[in-house]
């Protein structure tokens, strides 16, 4: 039974871990750099929500707006920083997206101090079944998790956005051919990017505190999921996340709760030595 | 008045000039192919029509519209296709996805248009659903020839259409090209397989290091002594 409540935490960390590593893998496969940002991005948006509710909205009006804030910041990072090093090597951009990260998580700490916050003091009771605990806000996550996952899978396959932008991760060349207009690929990218990186982080905060480094320490968690998927690869993104999820909770059976970061660092390593293309990877392209 | 007409380009990547005065014409309704030995800059020629290189001096005029040094999202526009020799699909996109990127700056109704690319490449109808990247070569390069001719173009640039593939496939797919030909698709081509290709063809251009050598007739091509002891193969 301990296995089965570590498996449900694993599921809801797992959901939190997609959402950002949809966007890190969407985004390395059009514009061909990790975004190290993406973490401190998820920071934001929780901030954002977290400034509207301390005036007294609830959180789920709140969402949407951080949403929307979330995509505007990345949106402005991107046309102030990133399409100036678009054709520089890649390696510059991903320099560059580090001091991005820098840069969000010290205004953050600036407005709103460095101290621990929540969103709602109240504390929750867990609901009980099937003698497993999961408290409704955990519940909330992975319901939020799913039902984005879907309509993120809805997106890629039925719109012609969302088909250009799988056309644009696997072969960006082909796509300019073709006619496809990349910049507006891009444009949409950021906030589809952005927006998932803001649920993650609110999901997050619900899940247990606020605090400026939250995004910039799952960051790895996320980058390993997208190793693990496959860079480039939204779908495989997912199933990362999920694995990395699931591994970081049941690991806490035999290791240490505190060693659940190094879990996914191990994962990551393992991938990238024993099969760098991906679970999914036939790496020719 | 040509469809095509590159008139003494030079150019290249950046770097030294690969081309170093070529001039080419393509009729509304022919077949070209460039055959040469190894870099004749043979596919720098062709991407330079379709604003893949960059041209210093010299002009390529489509359509009787400069097209010099166009980018190629504008090239697509005014009715040319490209196929790269290789990545030439999409390979996670199922086979009709990537018909549909090729249609891309399209809208409206395109159900007629991917008929015609299925009974063109029949093969391609059963394997609508798979993705791109898990065919043979044969059939990739026949997604990457319907990508190409979803948009009806006038002119289609192909780069070496059959290398790598098994003499079955070479077979097939240059009889498809014919097809496409004869449906009143103009056509410039390189090709490695330079005597199969000669023999389709209407005309021919020699091009030896970045200059032309020889231009005339696929069937005159085959039987210059000079050509065919340069790189036919004796």
């Amino acid at each position: 039974m301990e296995i089965l409540q570590l498996a449900l935490f694993g599921l809801v960390l797992g959901g939190i871990i997609s959402l950002g590593a949809i966007g890190v893998s969407l985004l390395f496969g059009i514009l061909r750099f990790a975004h190290f940002a993406h973490g401190d991005l998820m920071t934001v948006g929780a901030y954002a929500a977290l400034a509207l509710v301390a005036v007294g909205w609830p959180l789920w009006a709140a969402f949407p707006v951080a949403v929307l804030a979330g995509i505007l910041v990345a949106l402005a990072v991107d046309a102030l920083i990133y399409r100036r090093l678009r054709r520089t090597a890649p390696v510059i951009l991903l320099i560059s997206s580090v001091g991005v990260a820098l840069i969000l998580r010290s205004l953050i700490q600036i407005i709103w101090g460095a101290d621990t916050q929540v969103y709602d003091q109240a504390l929750q009771f867990p609901l009980r079944f099937w003698g497993l605990r999961l408290k409704l806000n955990q519940l909330y996550i992975l319901l939020g998790s799913v039902g984005l996952v879907m309509l993120v899978h809805v997106f890629l396959q039925y719109t012609k956005l969302g088909k250009a932008m799988r056309a644009m991760a696997d072969n960006p060349d082909l796509a300019k051919l073709s006619g496809i207009n990349t910049e507006r690929v891009i444009l949409y990218t950021w906030c589809l990017g952005a927006g998932l990186a803001v649920a993650a982080g609110i999901f997050l905060g619900v899940d247990t505190r606020l605090q400026p480094t939250m995004g910039w320490h799952l960051l790895l968690p996320v980058f390993a999921a997208t190793i693990l998927g496959g860079i480039g690869k939204p779908y495989g993104a997912i199933v990362g996340g999920m694995v990395v999820g699931l591994a970081s909770e049941l690991s806490t059976v035999v290791l240490p709760p505190a060693y659940k970061t190094a879990v996914a660092f191990a994962i990551m390593v393992v991938m990238l030595i024993v099969k760098p293309s991906g679970l999914f990877g036939g790496g020719k392209r | 008045m040509s469809l095509l007409t590159v008139r003494e380009i030079h150019g290249g990547y950046g770097g030294e000039d690969i081309l170093k005065g070529v001039s080419m014409t393509v009729d509304a309704g022919e077949m070209v192919v460039i055959v040469g030995p190894n870099g004749a800059g043979k596919s720098t020629a062709m991407k330079a029509v379709f604003g893949l290189a960059r041209l210093r001096a010299g002009e390529v005029v489509f359509d009787s519209q400069k097209i010099t040094n166009f980018r190629p999202d504008r090239v697509v526009h005014l009715g040319v296709s490209y196929v790269p020799q290789e990545n030439n699909v999409f390979p996670s996109l199922t086979v009709h996805e990537n018909l549909e990127m090729g249609a891309f700056i399209l809208s409206g109704d395109l159900s007629a248009r991917f008929e015609r690319i299925y009974e063109l490449f029949p093969p391609l109808k059963e394997k609508r659903r798979q993705p791109a990247g898990a065919l043979s070569g044969g059939q990739r390069q026949m997604v990457a020839m319907g990508r190409a001719l979803m948009l009806d173009p006038k002119l289609l640039l192909l780069d070496e259409p059959t290398a790598g593939l098994s003499p079955r496939f070479v077979e097939l797919i240059f009889d498809r090209i014919r097809e496409i030909n004869a449906q009143g698709v103009s056509i410039l081509m390189v090709e490695q397989n330079a005597r199969a290709a000669l023999q389709l063809a209407h005309r021919g251009y020699v091009l030896v290091v970045g200059r032309n050598r020889v231009e005339d007739t696929g069937a005159a091509l085959l039987a210059n002594r000079e050509v065919a002891e340069m790189f036919l193969g004796g």
